[in-house]
């Protein structure tokens, strides 16, 4: 698939990468800012590990967070775009190869994805 | 170092890890290896958190170069998706197991494999050589055999080894999920050593992987809360602007000193994590 043949799937997938990224710091700039100017004159603690509370780890959470304008909510929500960027590269690969018919390489991208969200839900 | 506000320590981590994120594409090794010591050795932060900042920026960065790489035709995507089921198995479990694996253990396996990556840094990119020993039956079932661009034309090669090549990947994936890295290395030496794909197909088409691989791990991390959104911004950031100007300015700089420069300070980097991880004051 490295030939012609393939060249328009590649340019594809080229370019959403680009744009999720894109996205993605986007979004950590805004939450950046927002929790900077509420938050950066306080002591950081980051030497013990306590883990993130809900509202930062699961998807539900972090939406909620950024209806309520919640900084560090945004950030998060950057940071699950950035996530899902290669994540949709996955589907939108699997759609190539189902539009050229190569039915193996449609299951191996399904198991990719299917792995890839099972890493997303592990978690709760 | 401790600072004393959060808005200090956010422009110093930013700067330091701008600086990862140039050395990082400068030597395409990635910044994860440069980062992560950084963040636990000079700024006491603790490694899982390091962890998931780090793994959220090998994402940015393999997803910007990625783009840029898959244009050009030298990416086999048919290889990288299937070796992909290897990473993501292997990222998963390594994310799982470093939920229960020691503090210190983590650093004492980080430390060796920098040491590692510092040695293969080292060593000159091997010459490509044609398929001698035959097509594989699983690489003709899969179809990986591909071509890719080669003085004006296109150059067929074909892929040796695909069981061996896998299960390296597979252990590729634990080491990015457990340590936080892309290991870039590792999947390179797969690709290139194992599997005898062409030099510049296998560092491309590792690239491509990575970002699958560390978003495997990176999910499963931000799912546990080890990924704290105020460390993790100026880290993607820093890593992301890095390397940006780093692959711009990559054709200026000579490539071999700037190699052995890396080598050492991962070396160094290296016995710091080691010896504090011995010492337990990691």
């Amino acid at each position: 698939m490295t030939g012609s043949r393939g060249h328009s799937l590649e340019v594809r997938l080229g370019g959403l990468l680009r744009t999720g990224v894109l996205l993605a710091a986007l979004f950590v700039i805004a939450g950046g800012s927002v929790y900077l100017v509420r938050h950066g004159g306080e002591q950081p603690s980051y030497g013990h590990f306590e883990g993130e509370p809900a509202a930062y780890r699961t998807v539900a959470g972090i939406l909620q967070g950024v209806v309520n304008l919640s900084g560090r909510a945004i950030i998060q929500f950057g940071l699950l775009v950035l996530i899902a960027t290669p994540i949709a590269r996955v589907a939108t690969a699997g759609f190539g190869f189902a539009r050229r018919r190569d039915w193996t390489y449609v299951v191996i991208c399904s198991v990719v994805l299917a792995l890839l969200l099972y890493g997303l839900v592990s978690g709760k | 170092m401790h600072p004393s506000t959060i808005l200090v320590l956010t422009l110093l981590v930013g700067s330091g890890s701008f600086l990862a994120g140039l050395l990082g594409s400068m030597t395409g090794l990635g910044g994860g290896v440069v980062l992560i010591p950084m963040l636990t050795l000079l700024f006491g932060v603790d490694i899982h958190y390091a962890i998931g900042a780090s793994l959220v920026s090998v994402i940015a960065t393999s997803s910007g170069a990625a783009a840029a790489y898959v244009r050009e035709g030298f990416t086999n995507i048919r290889v990288g998706m299937f070796l992909e089921i290897a990473t993501s198995l292997g990222a998963i479990g390594g994310a799982l197991l470093a939920a229960s694996v020691n503090t210190r253990w983590i650093g004492l396996i980080f430390g060796v494999v920098l040491l590692h990556s510092a040695y293969m840094s080292l060593r000159p990119p091997p010459r490509d050589v044609d398929g001698a020993n035959g097509p594989s039956r699983l690489a003709k079932a899969l179809s990986l055999d591909g071509e890719y661009p080669y003085e004006g034309g296109m150059r067929q090669y074909q892929v040796q080894s695909v069981g061996a090549g896998f299960a390296l990947m597979g252990l590729a994936g634990v080491l990015s999920g457990l340590l936080g890295i892309g290991s870039g290395a590792f999947k390179v030496l797969a690709m290139d050593r194992v599997m005898k794909l062409p030099f510049k197909v296998s560092t491309t088409t590792s690239n491509f992987m990575i970002g699958v691989t560390a978003a495997a791990s990176a999910s499963v991390y931000l799912g546990r809360g080890y990924v704290d959104p105020g460390l993790s911004m100026p880290v993607m950031l820093g890593v992301l602007a890095g390397s940006l100007l780093g692959a711009k300015i990559l054709a200026h700089a000579p490539a071999r000193k700037l190699r052995m420069l890396f080598a050492a300070v991962i070396g160094f980097l290296a016995i710091q994590m080691i010896y504090n991880s011995l010492r337990g004051t990691l």
